[in-house]
């Protein structure tokens, strides 16, 4: 058992790492995590995250210039059906496409597209950076015994664009922010988090628990 | 909802808290991640640490202690102070800081703040602007940039300023009076609101925070989204969780989780 945290020069590696393996470590669900930029590593992996902070365009190039990185992530996550998490951008990227500065295609996995967000309230600032809650969509076993809702637990959210998933099924959660926005993101095997679950304290870690023990 | 911030911030000189923090429980009231921990446990919903080392050949103690941060906290950590170089963000992200506060570097070549916006988005980008009042009494108030801690004036006016460096891709800004930071009597209300007002994007008061009504004030009042406060965290004055419930009884929305 392994858990491959892609690394294409996107952001900030080392706390996912760390919160990966404080939850492996918590939870009793002991595995190791492997920070890596080599397809072949991504291909044996029992577990796949794709984090990425920083701007759509920048981080599909990032991605791209890994040779065999997303042959590697189509094949072990889309064809091999081994769990996958994204995390912020890395979640973003497997819309259709993103519309941040430019049109970039994504990956394609969830239909729907990454816009700007635009809250009603015109006071409220973007980025859309701090803690909210997280009102449930779709039941996911990511969110096993974590409390939701306006009383629930916080989850740590810092973005400016955000992804508009095209079916409603899709849709796991939303925090609101002057209207709702897409917190996560699930279909089959793949899973994302808008918000940083490495920065979330004990809902981040429970959510990380929850992932590696996940077995769709 | 979205919560209000309440941000501690430490000073750090060559590794070490200057002027320790206070608190029972510290076996190390120096060490920053030992102080990071009981932050985290405290409910701080955030972290700012602001490297203040002098000698250069120290500057590498900083990453050290971020890397630490970042292995025992898992929560969202700024780091200030010297960061001058592409270089230094990459740095200080790799160890595991989520944002970085560029100040003297912002004044003395703007373009820097495009730079890395650019190339670390602007979420990561704080600018740290320190302001100091400088129009008189019956005059219209006006601020302007100081650096080095408020002794070099440099002319430009402090919104016009926050207005220009969000423009070239500034995430937030950290804005502190020096005309209040280490008195006691509250945030440079004025100010904070006049920042606040012609930025779209969040602003963390800062300088001066003596009470609890004076963190309300910065929010209800000076339109931040956060508070930053040090010493009154430090010396055990008030405890993190003990303002987030004060704001939170004033009517703000404040993160409580157990």
């Amino acid at each position: 058992m392994s858990v491959a945290i892609v690394d294409y020069g996107s952001g900030n590696l080392h706390s996912a790492a760390k919160a990966f393996e404080r939850a492996a470590r918590e939870s009793g669900h002991d595995q190791p995590i492997l920070v890596t930029s080599k397809p072949d590593d991504v291909a044996k992996a029992d577990r796949v995250v794709l984090p990425g902070v920083g701007a759509y365009a920048d981080c599909k190039r990032g991605l791209e210039s890994v040779p065999g990185m997303i042959d590697a992530l189509e094949d072990t996550v889309r064809k091999k059906g081994r769990p996958f998490f994204g995390i912020c951008v890395g979640m973003q990227l497997m819309a259709d496409r993103g519309l941040e500065y430019q049109v970039t295609p994504g990956l394609g996995w969830i239909a729907g597209e990454v816009d700007k967000i635009t809250p009603s309230d015109q006071s409220l600032k973007i980025p859309h950076m701090g803690w909210n809650t997280l009102d449930l969509k779709t039941m996911h076993p990511l969110l096993d015994e974590i409390p939701l809702g306006p009383d629930g637990l916080h989850a740590y959210f810092v973005h400016s664009y955000a992804f508009k998933p095209a079916r409603k099924e899709d849709l796991v959660a939303q925090a609101d922010y002057g209207g709702p926005l897409t917190a996560i993101v699930g279909r089959d095997n793949i899973v994302g988090t808008q918000f940083h679950p490495e920065k979330s304290q004990k809902l981040g870690l429970r959510l990380i628990a929850n992932f590696l023990k996940w077995m769709p | 909802m979205f919560k209000v911030r309440v941000i501690p911030c430490l000073d750090v000189k060559d590794g070490r808290v200057v002027k320790g923090v206070n608190f029972v429980d510290l076996r190390d009231a120096g060490d920053p991640v030992e102080a990071a921990v009981a932050y985290d446990a405290a409910g701080a919903d955030e972290l700012c640490f602001l490297d203040i080392t002098a000698s250069h050949e120290n500057r590498d103690t900083i990453f050290d202690v971020v890397t630490r941060t970042a292995e025992a906290c898992f929560m969202p950590l700024t780091v200030g102070g010297g960061v001058r170089t592409v270089d230094d963000i990459r740095k200080l992200l790799t160890c595991g800081a989520d944002k970085v506060s560029i100040n003297t570097a912002a004044v003395t070549r703007r373009a820097f703040v495009k730079e890395a916006a650019e190339k670390f988005g602007d979420q990561c980008i704080v600018v740290a602007i320190d302001a100091k009042k400088v129009s008189k009494d019956d005059e219209a108030p006006r601020w302007e940039i100081f650096t080095h801690g408020g002794r070099n004036p440099t002319g430009l006016d402090a919104i016009a300023y926050a207005r220009e460096v969000v423009s070239l891709g500034a995430g937030e800004i950290l804005l502190t009076s020096m005309d209040r930071d280490g008195t006691k009597s509250g945030f440079d209300i004025a100010l904070t609101r006049a920042v606040a007002d012609a930025v779209p994007v969040p602003v963390i008061a800062s300088g001066g925070v003596g009470n609890l009504d004076h963190m309300v004030a910065g929010i209800r009042d000076g339109h931040a989204t956060a508070v930053l406060a040090a010493s009154i965290f430090h010396f055990g004055e008030y405890s993190v969780r003990q303002a987030k419930e004060f704001m939170a009884k004033a009517g703000l929305p404040m993160r409580l989780d157990p």
